[in-house]
């Protein structure tokens, strides 16, 4: 349990290990740069406009409440608030790196971390929890799905609505099925039982009364608590 | 809809730019405040636990939220990874069942 006194690496190897990971997150996500793109347009937001939001922010759900509070003039204050409180979540994600990225130079460990979203975060941490020491995955991962995501707004945004709704295709439930896959990766025995069903109860529980993200910390603090107490006992 | 594609307007580039920042801040927020907490067994118990219940946390709602047809569709996708032990299987027979029993439902 000594993770943070060992080396990790960083390799070429392991950016493009991680970006050939991440190529059926980037393509089901191509779908929702095209939808995303078009529903920029609609909101008055400007070719250039649109692709330099995907290319700085990267974050696909708060990028959508943005548009959805867009106007003329552009609510600025409301629109950067509703983005810290949609990305907070990523607090937790990050911290969970720590044992391993703090073993990395800073300029690594900082710059990986702009490319860190709710699916590629956990390809780089799997790795980890496997014993592996590659902590490039996560750069790799994320700048394929960056210009994925940019290159799909733009095209969105140029050439209208042609795929229609993603819904359609199954192509929204992409990410369903992924973390219900990481899930099962993710899975140690019995032991992860407990903390689980709190996260999963606090989570549906938070959601249906308090809107955003929140659930995500409500419930991910509420199950790892419960598994840290009872582990230490 | 805007007359120029390569218009920047802005005050669009200050919310842009002001977005950016604020999602960098909680992707590197978590990570610089655990600088300040001593790292032991308790701390590294904590850390374990919290990616799988993010992922509960975020997929809990989605599956509570949908229909019969999602709910297939995550046991699907499950299964999958369980047999074939490959993500990618698991998310083509995931969508392809939801596809499937949207149609069908």
């Amino acid at each position: 349990m000594t993770e943070h006194l060992r080396p990790v690496t960083f390799t070429r190897a392991g950016a493009f290990r991680g970006a050939r990971d991440a190529l059926p997150m980037a393509l089901g996500s191509v779908a929702f740069g095209l939808v995303f793109g078009v529903a920029a347009r609609q909101a008055g937001l400007s070719l250039a406009e649109a692709t330099l939001m995907s290319a700085l922010v990267f974050a696909g759900s708060s990028q959508f409440v943005a548009i959805g509070i867009w106007g003329s003039p552009v609510p600025v204050f409301a629109v950067i608030v509703a983005t810290l409180i949609v990305n907070a979540r990523h607090l937790l994600m990050g911290a969970a790196l720590r044992p391993w990225y703090s073993r990395l130079s800073r300029g690594r460990a900082y710059g990986s971390l702009f490319f860190m979203t709710d699916t590629n975060w956990p390809l780089q941490l799997q790795a980890f929890l496997r014993g592996e020491r590659e902590g490039a995955i996560l750069l790799g991962s994320g700048l394929f799905m960056l210009s994925t995501w940019v290159a799909s707004t733009a095209l969105g945004h140029a050439g209208g609505a042609i795929i229609g709704d993603p819904r359609t295709w199954g192509l929204d439930f992409t990410v369903v099925a992924f973390f219900a896959a990481v899930l099962v990766k993710l899975w140690r025995g019995r032991g992860d039982a407990l903390p689980w069903i709190v996260a999963a109860v606090v989570a549906v529980a938070v959601h249906a009364v308090v809107p955003g993200f929140w659930h995500v910390i409500a419930g991910a603090l509420a199950g790892s608590l419960v598994g840290a107490v009872r582990d230490a006992r | 809809m805007p007359a120029d594609p390569w218009v920047l307007d802005p005050l669009a580039v200050a919310a842009i730019a002001g977005m950016s920042l604020a999602t960098y801040s909680m992707r590197a927020g978590g990570f610089w405040l655990m600088r300040w907490m001593p790292m032991s067994r308790r701390v590294e118990a904590w850390l374990r636990h919290i990616p799988g219940a993010v992922i509960v946390a975020l997929l809990a709602p989605m599956v509570a939220r949908g229909g019969p047809a999602e709910l297939v569709g995550v046991a699907a996708a499950a299964l999958a990874m369980r047999v074939v032990g490959h993500d990618l299987a698991a998310i083509v027979a995931g969508i392809a069942t939801v596809a499937l029993l949207r149609q069908v439902l």
